[in-house]
């Protein structure tokens, strides 16, 4: 978010001081912490990617990555060969996909409802509660939810006092409810908390726009529609961007937590499958192909939405 | 068309407002329903509970999964090391992004952009598990405290949000106290630091939550290690022997009343989830600040 504001707006007014040694023993103090951060984020951040070697070698620990042998592509061939990988590439995508449209939805249309409120108190504490899963951590929230989808637990009781069931369900048997259960669970844990951003924004339209549509005879939803959605689109769009490069990386902690055999087919992601591997099995190599290949698919899925942003004249992360 | 012409003229039966109020009450409801109800169970005998039907309030009251949860050592352990590695954690990681948020805010900096960049990057681009892993082992952090501090230490992200808000600061603070014979550190220190205290809360509160709620870096690195366990790993195993049992769980006998690993759990969850929830509503403007900053446009 910061990002992008602040980029632009130091296009514009840039001006490099030249570098000389009378500025650099001025800036002494600077570049020293720069270059401690930078030892610190070479380590860190850089040193792992020279790992990606390990994707094209027959990797043996005690050859390490100098000695091993190397085997190009063989290791991306045996990868997208196996229908498990080719299974949680699916599973990965959909629920990054329907967890993405389904937070977006729910944030915008709930900080539009919230903004409708008219009693300021009544706003603060909403809003104050919708916070609050925002910091549970994915353990208690699957904790939580095991308890609620139980066989004795509120939804089936629910459930079967309305007549929409004869009987309780085992809610994490059936492959088929996994999915929405993973998007039902991001939504009930951030949507108070992508809210905060709408909210912001819908604050900082201009109060006449909502005078002028008035006096056009704007009801209510013409409002909505006309004035609010328009405004807060640039927010929209911005972090539909910063979310799209994401999509792959939605996958790891609530599927790990609440997998089963039973549903695995559909709850196991590339993160869990790399960890099933790389870690469990031992096999760097194939782990770290898999790794490499969500990397990419993420940044050129960041590249693409960027590029389609600039084409119709939208907001750009870059 | 007409219908909808005919809304907007009959202001008088706005039904609107109303309809909107009971979604809002609907929506407390789900958000705080599942944690009440793990209060209720929390604080109800072990087995009664299994026969179910417990709401927001506890049937067959006890204190026992309390008792139990705090006589549990590993818990204990968890509870210490995670209350360490908040703490420590988020003073550097704190101390960390600020001074590079610093650095990279300072128009005259020589390698302002270089900087930028380099940082940038690592937002976007990582090595994966597999080469993190071997890298940490190979640093000898496995086994090792320090994998829950030093490796998450300087995040970009967060280093960009005390950047856009130093980049309010007007330059003259700057320039008036190099005047006045100050150094950086000065600057830094006395001039900057006060004045950023807002977004430093933010970025303290997401660092800290993040560091009370993680639980994945002590299972990868230090699962061999039981005296560096956190306590998300320890609710973590509670619940999975929770759901390998089922409803068949074994019930441990105690005069006192009975426990069962759900009631145990439901007491551990309520244990962790307090600190935060005791926190976070007096942090309130601090995060809806630092979350907006920068991102909505004028």
């Amino acid at each position: 978010m910061s990002l992008t504001r602040t980029k632009s707006k130091q296009k514009v007014k840039q001006t490099r001081t030249p570098i000389t040694w009378k500025e650099i023993k001025r800036q002494k103090v600077l570049l020293f912490w720069a270059g401690v951060m930078m030892i610190y984020g070479v380590i860190f951040y850089y040193l792992p990617l020279a790992g990606w070697t390990m994707a094209f070698q027959n990797y043996k620990p005690q050859l390490g990555i100098l000695h091993s042998e190397f085997v190009g592509l063989q290791k991306f061939q045996m990868l997208f060969s196996d229908v498990t990988f080719l299974r949680v590439i699916r599973n990965t995508l959909a629920m990054g996909v329907i967890n993405l449209v389904a937070t977006f939805v729910t944030a915008i249309v709930f900080a539009i409802l919230l903004n409708e409120i008219k009693s300021n108190g009544g706003k603060k504490t909403v809003q104050t509660i919708s916070y609050l899963p925002h910091f549970l951590s994915w353990i208690i929230v699957t904790g939580i939810l095991h308890d609620m989808l139980s066989g004795t637990g509120i939804v089936n009781e629910v459930l079967v006092n309305l007549h929409v069931l004869s009987q309780p369900i085992n809610f994490f048997a059936h492959p088929g409810y996994f999915w929405p259960i993973v998007a039902f669970a991001n939504v009930w844990k951030e949507t108070g908390w992508n809210a905060i951003i709408y909210l912001a924004a819908i604050t900082s339209i201009d109060p006449s726009l909502y005078e002028a549509a008035a006096i056009d005879g704007a009801g209510r939803w013409n409002k909505i529609k006309y004035v609010t959605l328009p405004g807060i689109k640039p927010t929209i769009v911005i972090l539909l961007l910063m979310n799209v490069g994401n999509v792959l990386n939605a996958g790891f902690e609530i599927q790990y937590l609440l997998g089963n055999g039973l549903i695995q087919k559909f709850s196991q992601t590339i993160d869990i499958y790399v960890l099933k591997w790389g870690i469990s099995q031992g096999d760097y190599a194939i782990g770290t192909a898999a790794g490499i290949f969500k990397s990419l698919v993420s940044i050129i899925l960041i590249v693409l939405a960027n590029q389609f942003a600039k084409h119709n004249g939208e907001e750009q992360l870059f | 068309m007409i219908d909808t012409k005919y809304k907007i003229k009959s202001k008088k039966n706005d039904i609107f407002p109303f309809i909107n109020g009971i979604i809002m009450v609907l929506f407390v409801i789900v958000t705080l329903y599942p944690v009440l109800n793990t209060l209720a169970i929390s604080l109800n005998d072990g087995t009664d509970a299994l026969r179910g039907g417990i709401y927001l309030w506890p049937r067959k009251f006890t204190w026992k999964n309390y008792t139990t949860v705090l006589h549990k050592d590993n818990l204990i352990t968890g509870a210490y090391i995670t209350v360490a590695r908040t703490l420590i954690g988020t003073l550097l990681s704190l101390a960390a992004n600020a001074i590079l948020a610093f650095i990279v805010s300072r128009k005259r900096f020589l390698f302002q952009r270089e900087v930028s960049l380099f940082w940038v990057i690592t937002m976007y681009v990582n090595g994966g598990m597999i080469p993190t892993f071997l890298l940490y082992k190979g640093l000898g952090l496995t086994n090792n405290f320090w994998v829950y501090v030093i490796p998450g230490m300087v995040s970009a992200f967060n280093m960009l949000v005390i950047r856009t808000y130093m980049n309010g600061i007007p330059d003259s603070l700057e320039e008036s106290a190099q005047l006045d014979g100050a150094g950086y550190s000065t600057i830094f220190l006395k001039i900057y630091s006060p004045l950023c205290k807002p977004v430093y809360a933010t970025v303290a509160l997401f660092v800290a939550v993040g560091q009370w709620n993680s639980w994945f870096d002590a299972m990868l690195y230090n699962r061999m290690s039981s005296n560096l366990t956190t306590l998300q790993y320890e609710l973590m195993k509670l619940l999975s022997s929770v759901t390998n049992q089922g409803t068949s769980a074994e019930a441990m006998k105690n005069a006192a009343g009975t426990v069962t690993p759900t009631s145990v759990r439901a007491a551990a969850t309520i244990i962790t989830m307090l600190p935060i929830i005791c926190i976070y509503p007096f942090l309130q403007k601090y995060f809806v600040a630092g979350l907006t900053l920068g991102g909505v446009k004028e």
